[in-house]
This record gives structure tokens, sequence and C-alpha cells, in this order.
């Protein structure tokens, strides 16, 4: 029940944000919601449901595994909307709020979807939810942004439906009777027919990928997060990103089932690696902060994937990091935000000396920074380090060396960056901004808090955490 | 083995249409002709269920229904709108011309044919042309996606697009459950719906429907 709720809860939100009268008290909704919805995923958390063989919802070990982190995020990150809703006063509020709403329902539906087609029209409305967020700034840049992500990502989504269709077919023409479920699926095993669970893991990789922003399917994502608010770009990046992610893990099980494991770890070590790279080579070279993120972004897709082709070491350290990445990245698009509203600009060219006008913003920036290229004592360093010596013990060895010379050039292009925005004399416009976006405790508690929740996994990771970790890629590779 | 039906015969008239109306696309440079011939698939592409089935069921027919209001009327119809609010008919530099994307578009569909030969299909299906027009639409979808500089157009491209994945769906419509074929299709309602917003808005914020324009962002 307490899992329906998940799903639930958020949407008739959704719909009372619609038809709340009050523009100002309405964001207090957002807060409110995810307030409960958290509570119920941590006692889910800490108290598993069984879960029906055959059902096509349910909190699995995979969902156990994701979903709280995703409703911690967007806790916090609900927390810093009601402030920022508040500095944007022209903007009028009713849309943002219920479609953040209805997403929060939508991934928790998605994240316990065991089903291919339910899977499939959960991320698709996901998708499509997202658009009225990413040209909530009304410019035209925004809308240019708005327009590639419907393309690129419209695209992906039918690629993935097709994929979905494939793999139906390979479940059909090797006798199944049509149930999709991915149980019945991966129970099926080397009966579904070979050829078209290639088809289906190909196009599923490359829909699920442009989702994730694996490259070279990457393209929207910079533009995304570049153009859309700070807090919108947070929950994109920590929370949305999961969704394709647990899909791609289940279909992987589906693969692994059907004996095409090697070539599905293959290609995601490949596709993860050549992520890292290109994510490498773009941060050496932008100029744009809140685009760094998200190059930053498709580099730890890239780990992600790279993660989840090594075993099941490997998923359990790609699901640690998925907490990771998303309370960094959180923490990173946050005080970014801050960062932005006060220098009224994004590019290092225009913006610089941001430690004297926003100091908080700037320290916890800097922080996140070097938490998000994996410097101890956070968590990353910690999954990240695991990816490598599963890689390592994995006979890898080759893909671990590429993999840190990918992390080295990303920790050089970032820290060029972002200290040119920290560092030097303040700009004229910054000062003026500064007086008018001040460092209130609204916006400066929320990320602080997503860095020490970072901190404490980075730490002191709780045992509970570790066996639904455990559980989840038991999950994807059951022993036999 | 092979045994005439004449719903088998029926199903790859209308296919053969759809395939035909591809091509269609592909060759006009008028927009009007491009939404027309999208249209004129959505409807032909929504009666094949009803043909599949061999035997009336209100669910199917249901369904049928709403295929063709959407693909065939509406989605058509928003399109319509926002061409005429943009002021345009035509797309006149295309990146890739008529006729090459024709003779692209023809050998796409020869390539579809050949690649269903050596798919492993089920006996009822291999003498269909569903997948091959699937895969054949598909491509023209994609053709236009890539090729064209109108929104409009690319919107149409897309649409083709999912009229393939749709047909390549109906492969699965006797073995899964009917609330998923809905669900699909809803959401694809749906999106479409938020393109077509976005079509408008794009309108208003840069004066044009020219996505050459949209070249602000980049690195």
């Amino acid at each position: 029940m307490k899992e329906l709720l998940l799903i639930f809860l958020p949407l008739a939100g959704s719909i009372v944000a619609l038809s709340w009268p009050s523009e100002r008290t309405r964001p207090q909704l957002l807060p409110a919601v995810s307030l409960v919805h958290s509570v119920l995923a941590i006692w889910l958390l800490l108290d598993p449901p069984v879960v029906a063989p055959g059902a096509w919802l349910g909190f699995d070990p995979l969902a156990r595994a994701i979903l709280p982190a995703v409703s911690i995020l967007f806790f916090v990150c609900s927390a810093y909307a009601v402030p920022y809703l508040r500095t944007r006063p022209e903007r009028p509020n009713r849309v943002f709020v219920s479609v953040l709403l209805a997403m929060l329902g939508l991934m928790s539906a998605a994240h316990q979807a065991r089903h291919l087609g339910l899977l499939w029209i959960a991320t698709e409305a996901l998708t499509f939810a997202a658009v009225p967020l990413i040209h909530f700034s009304g410019t035209s840049r925004a809308f240019e942004a708005t327009w590639k992500y419907l393309l690129i990502g419209g695209t992906g989504i039918a690629l993935s439906l097709l994929g979905s269709f494939c793999l139906g077919y390979a479940s059909v023409k090797g006798g199944g009777s049509g149930d999709l479920t991915f149980a019945a699926l991966m129970a099926q095993g080397r009966a579904l027919s070979g050829p078209w669970v290639l088809i289906a893991w190909v196009l599923l990789l490359v829909g699920y990928g442009t989702k994730m922003g694996l490259a070279p399917m990457h393209t929207w994502k910079p533009d995304v997060y570049g153009e859309a608010p700070g807090i919108v770009g947070a929950i994109l990046a920590g929370c949305v990103t999961t969704v394709a992610f647990t899909a791609l893990l289940r279909v992987r099980a589906v693969v692994d089932a059907a004996g095409y494991g090697a070539t599905a770890g293959r290609t995601l070590l490949v596709i993860g690696l050549f992520s890292m790279f290109v994510a490498a080579l773009f941060l050496l070279g932008t100029r744009d902060f809140k685009r760094m993120l998200a190059y930053s972004s498709v580099e730890h897709m890239g780990i992600l994937v790279i993660g989840a082709a090594l075993g099941r070491v490997g998923v359990w350290a790609a699901l640690f990091h998925v907490w990771n990445n998303g309370f960094i990245k959180g923490t990173l698009f946050l005080s970014a935000g801050n960062i932005r509203r006060a220098a009224g600009a994004r590019t290092i060219d225009e913006v610089s000396g941001m430690s004297a006008i926003t100091p908080r913003s700037a320290a916890i920036f800097v922080t996140a920074m070097l938490a998000a290229t994996a410097c101890p004592p956070f968590g990353p360093f910690f999954s990240e380090l695991l990816i490598v010596r599963t890689a390592f013990a994995t006979g890898h060895g080759a893909s671990a060396g590429i993999f840190l010379v990918c992390l080295l050039f990303a920790f050089f292009g970032m820290t060029r960056l972002v200290f040119a925005i920290v560092d030097g004399r303040p700009r004229a416009a910054a000062r003026l901004g500064g007086r008018r976006f001040g460092e209130t405790a609204g916006v400066i508690l929320p990320p602080l808090a997503l860095l020490g929740l970072s901190l404490w996994l980075g730490l002191a990771t709780p045992a509970v955490l570790r066996d639904s970790w455990a559980a989840a890629a038991e999950q994807i590779f059951p022993v036999l | 083995m092979e045994r005439w039906c004449p719903v088998t015969e029926w199903v790859n008239l209308l296919v053969g249409l759809a395939m035909g109306l591809n091509l269609l696309a592909l060759g006009s440079s008028r927009l009007p002709s491009v939404i027309r011939a999208m249209a004129v698939q959505g409807v032909v592409l929504g009666l094949i269920p009803v043909l599949m089935e061999g035997r009336f069921e209100w669910l199917v027919a249901l369904m049928a229904a709403v295929t063709v209001l959407l693909k065939g009327f509406l989605i058509p119809g928003l399109l319509r709108r926002a061409m005429r609010a943009a002021n345009i008919d035509r797309e006149i530099e295309p990146l890739v011309g008529y006729v090459p994307s024709l003779l692209l578009g023809a050998g796409g569909t020869i390539v579809a044919v050949a690649v269903t030969y050596r798919l492993p299909l089920l006996p009822e299906h291999s003498h269909t042309l569903l997948v091959p027009g699937s895969l054949a639409t598909i491509f023209t979808g994609f053709i236009l996606l890539i090729c064209r500089v109108k929104a409009i157009s690319q919107v149409c491209g897309y649409l083709i697009l999912e009229n393939g994945i749709y047909l390549f769906g109906l492969l699965l419509v006797r073995s899964t459950p009917f609330l998923v074929e809905s669900g699909i299709l809803l959401d694809l309602a749906v999106g479409v719906f938020v393109i077509g917003i976005i079509v408008d808005r794009i309108q208003r914020a840069f004066d044009s429907l020219d996505t050459r324009k949209l070249t602000v962002l980049r690195e």
C-alpha cells in the first residue's frame, strides 16, 4: 500500500497544485508532499515489503536501492524551490509546481515498474512532463534548449519503445505467453529468441542511454542543464537520469538471462568509457559553468554504466554511485544557481570573484566540485575507487586506466573553470546582483545539507544501504 | 504451411499503401502535402488492427477509432494551424534535396524487405508486410527528422517514425495486454501535443520555424 502511495500521493498533489488559488503559498506544497514521500520511502527502505512475483509494480530490491535517494534529493530540492520561486515573482508558478510533483510520482512509478511496457509509459510521461520546467525562464535560448530536448529525447524515447517491442517479440517468438514482466522474461531465459534480444538490447541502450545522457546521445544535456533553472538541473541530473539507469539494469538482467551477458557488458563498458572521454574533452574546453555541470553529469553517467558492466560488485558500486552522484549533483546545481543569479551571467568571460559576492555558495560550490572529481572523504571517491578496483579484479586493467585518465582530465577542466569564476575581482553587475539576491538560509541550507549527506555516505555508509545495494545487485545477477 | 488468407491480403495492401505514403512525404516540397501524407498514413494504420482481429471487438474498435482520430485528424490539424500561424507552406532549402531523399527512401524500403528475410519471424508474420513496412517507415521518419530544417517538417518526421514503431507493435497486439497498448497510445498523443505547443512558442520567440536559427547554444 505504501509503495502505491509513493506514486499516487505526488500525483494527487500535482492536481491540488493546479487548482491551488494562491501564487504565494502554492510552492509550499512541494516540501509538504515530498517530505511525506521521503518518510514513506525511508520507511520502505528500512522495512521492505514482499513483492508478488508477477506484480507489475512493486518496491523490489532495485527500487529499494535507488528510490529513497531520489526521494531525499527531491525533498531537499523542493525545500530550495520555495525561496527560489520567491525570487521569481514575475513568472507564474502553477505549472512549475504541478509538474514537479507529477514528476515525483512518475519517477516513483518508473522505479517500481516491473513490466517492460509500464516502465516505458512512465519514462515517456516523465520525459514530456519535464518540458515546461526547461523553458521556465521563457527566454528564446530556453526555447531552443527545449526544442533540442524534445527532438533528441523524443527520438530516444521512440527507439526505446521499438526496443521494448523487439524484446517482447523475442519472448513471443521463444514461445512466451506475452507476459512482459521482467521476472517472466528472465524466467524464459535462453528460450528468448537470440537475434531479437540483441536487437532489443541495442535499441534500448540507445533509447534509455539518450535519456541518461550517455555519449554520443548526450547533446541535449548541456543545452538543457545550461538553460533550465538550477533546481530543475538538480532534479534532472540527480533523479530523472536514475530512472533510465534502472531501466538499463532491468533490461540488462533479461539480456544476461538470455545468455548474452558478455555482449551486454562489453557494450556498456565501451559506451561508458566513451561518455567519460567525451565529457572530459568538453570539460577541458567549456567556458560556461552550468554547461560544465552537464558534462560532469555525462561523465558520471559513464561511470554508472561502467559499474553496471562489471558484474555484481560493479553493480553494487554503481548503485552506491547513484546516491553519491545524486547528492553531489544536487549540491552543485543549487549552489551554481545561487552564483548565477547573483552574477547575472554564466561564462568565465563575464563572471569572476564570486567568492566575494556569494562567499557561502562559492565555498559550497568549490567543495562539491572537489567531491564530484572524487576527492576523499566524500562519497564519490569511495564508489569510484570500488569501480576501479573491480575493473582491475575482473581483468579490465586497460579500461581502468582510461577511466583514471578521464577522471584526471575532468579534474583539470573543472578546477580551471570553477576557480576562474570564484577567484579574482568581482564584476560591477555581480555587485548589484549580489545585493538583490542575498544568501538567505533558504538557499544555502539545502545545498549544504546535500553536501553533508554525501560526506556522511562516504565516511559511514549505513549498513541498511549496503544491504539494499547487495540485494539489488543480486536481483540483476541472480545466484544460480 | 502457407495458406491464402484474405485478411493478410488486406493488411498487406494497407501496409503497402503506408509505404507508398512514405515516399510521397519524402518527395514533396510543400508542407501541406507532407502533413496530408502523414495524416492518411495515420488513418491507414489505425484501420489495420481491426482487420487483423478478424472479428469485431469493442476494445479494438475503440482503439482504432482513437488512433484514426488522433493521427488522422487532431494532430495534423494542430500542425496545419501552426503552419498557418507561421505563414509558411514550403520547405525551401532542405539539407538533402527531394530527389536524393526520395531515392534514399526507396533504397531504404528495398533494404527493409531484404533485412526482413533474415530476421527470425513467427510463421504467421512471415507473409505479412508488417516488418518491412515498419522498418521502411522508421527509416523515412529518420530521413525527415535529419534532412529537413523547418520545425513542422521535423515533427512530421517524428510522427512518421512513431507510425513505423506502431506498425511494429502490431506484431504483438495479440499477445500483450491491451492496457499497455492504450497507455502507449495515450503517451504518444500527449507527447505530440507538447511538441505542438513548443512549435507554437518557438514561432513566437524566434518569429520563424527554421530550426537553423536555433544555434545560439553551442560549444
